[in-house]
């Protein structure tokens, strides 16, 4: 795709944005902070940043965070589209359901870590399962709402062209028409997942991770490491969002295409 | 074989406050074996009703719908139907859908890709295989749609105001495609209008319904030798003749 000189501009403000941004931290903190600890230029977390290199334990702590994340994520697809689809398809479920996900789904991921780790010890599935607390309503919700909303023109399209048991209709018509429903579902269940990532590794489920290295550093006082840390949070979580926006909509849902543009 | 009976066909509900909305009173009639038959009426007198109890998508009725001998219950795969609206499969491409039936019926990809490919060229639209529908225009999305019902070789072919939503030289060109593809496929059709001069260029006959409750008002046979010109002076007649009798028998009371 060619970009107009427009959009190449616009591209370029925000360049410009995070140029200033980072020029502005630097006043700040070299200039009139000048305490590290405090806040650590952008200088400091670069240093930072190669020594942790240095010192190997970036690639343990990704390791780690994407399989308490891959936990979680995992466990929040398997159970979370079956009821979404159930909900959708059926008034009854929905009935029948509707209000237990209702109670359970307000209450943060978070109020769920004692019961993670009474049920799970201090294990990887522990924090997993705090990251499925957090992953499962968006899938669940936006599944639902897309099954909800299949048009009925192609439900009975495919009764008239043999699509008559409800498994098939759900595979062969339902499903493909909720799935850009489904898939915001998961990219939103992403985004909260890997919030509650730095939390669930706070109470020590691994000796890595980085949630759990952030930590770890706080108590160290180093606080540009952690600074080091919260930016690989944050970048890993844009990349997760960067791979659904231009790989997978891309790939799967490609036929909407004509629609959104 | 294709032959069509309703008998004593009858469709009502009850309202809220109690009272009898009548749909469909007391319908009956015929349609041959390969005939082409239009269902003219103006909207909400019962004719997209009709055809949806034909298709078996509705089946709260009173009397019989009779195909080939055999009751109607339900959806069949002798019957095919294209509907009012953009039907087609947004996420399927054009091959694709015209597959839909075949691969619901569990033909191998190549076998059904290769009867697919003979109705994609009945439509004469075998360049746009690969196209999403989104890409395609209305006109062309609706002869995916012949194409995809009629894939499954049903007998009877149904259709719910499948031009209604086309600009009038597209409606013109599909018209005159869908009768060179009745002639190739014999199929019986039922076809649903509230167009006059649609009905008078398509149909072998013509049967007028009065709105509110639907009853048959009277039925024509159009034997004009087809292709038909729609500026003929016996064109024009048919269509006069069809019009007098909706205006002074099949308005609303």
């Amino acid at each position: 795709m060619k970009l107009s000189s427009d959009e190449t501009g616009r591209r370029w403000l925000g360049v410009l944005a995070l140029v200033l941004a980072i020029l502005v931290w630097e006043v700040i903190a070299a200039g009139i902070i000048r305490n590290s600890f405090i806040l650590p230029s952008p200088v400091d977390v670069l240093t930072a940043f190669q020594e942790l290199i240095g010192t190997g334990r970036l690639i343990p702590d990704f390791g780690d965070s994407l399989l308490h994340f891959g936990i979680g994520l995992a466990a929040a697809l398997v159970v979370g589209i079956p009821i979404g689809i159930a909900m959708g398809w059926s008034r009854r479920f929905d009935a029948f359901l509707d209000p237990l996900i209702e109670l359970l789904r307000p209450i943060p991921p978070l109020a769920w870590i004692p019961f993670a780790i009474i049920w799970f010890g201090l294990t990887a599935y522990s924090a997993g399962f705090v990251i499925f607390a957090g992953a499962v309503f968006p899938i669940i919700i936006n599944t639902y709402s897309g099954f909800r909303g299949v048009p009925r023109i192609f439900v009975e399209a495919g009764k008239m062209l043999g699509c008559t048991k409800s498994s098939s209709l759900i595979r062969h018509i339902a499903f493909p028409a909720a799935l850009p429903s489904v898939t915001t579902g998961i990219r939103v269940a992403c985004g909260v997942g890997w919030m509650c990532l730095v939390a669930a590794e706070l109470f020590g489920v691994s000796n890595n991770g980085l949630g759990m290295s952030l930590w770890l550093y706080y108590n160290l006082h180093r606080m540009d490491c952690v600074v080091v840390y919260m930016l690989l949070l944050g970048l890993t979580g844009l990349a997760f969002d960067m791979t659904f926006r231009y790989y997978i909509e891309r790939r799967f849902l490609k036929w909407r295409t004509g629609e959104v543009a | 074989m294709g032959k069509l009976e309703i008998r004593n066909l009858n469709q009502s509900f009850t309202r809220d406050d109690g009272s009898r909305l009548v749909v469909l009173d007391n319908l009956n009639f015929e349609v041959k074996n390969k005939e082409f038959v239009c269902i003219l009426g103006s909207s909400g007198c019962g004719k997209t009703t009709l055809l949806r109890l034909i298709a078996g998508l509705d089946c709260a009725r009173e009397g019989s719908i009779i195909l080939d001998g055999e009751e109607i219950k339900g959806q069949n795969p002798k019957v095919g139907m294209v509907f009012q609206e953009y039907s087609l499969f947004p996420w399927r491409n054009v091959i694709d859908n015209i597959a839909f039936g075949l691969e619901m019926k569990g033909l191998g990809k190549e076998e059904r890709y290769k009867i697919a490919e003979r109705y994609l060229d009945l439509v004469n639209l075998s360049q746009f295989r690969e196209s999403y529908p989104s890409e395609l225009s209305g006109g062309m999305r609706q002869r995916v749609a012949v194409a995809r019902a009629l894939a499954l070789d049903p007998v009877l072919l149904l259709m719910d105001e499948p031009f209604g939503a086309l600009d009038a030289q597209t409606r013109n060109m599909l018209q005159k495609e869908l009768l060179d593809i009745w002639v190739q496929t014999r199929k019986t059709v039922v076809f649903i209008t509230h167009s006059v001069d649609e009905a008078v260029y398509l149909s072998d006959k013509i049967i007028v319904l009065t709105p509110r409750p639907g009853r048959i008002c009277r039925v024509f046979d159009v034997d004009l030798p087809r292709p038909r010109d729609r500026t003929s002076v016996e064109f024009a007649q048919v269509r006069r003749t069809v019009l007098d009798v909706i205006s002074q028998n099949c308005s609303i009371q």
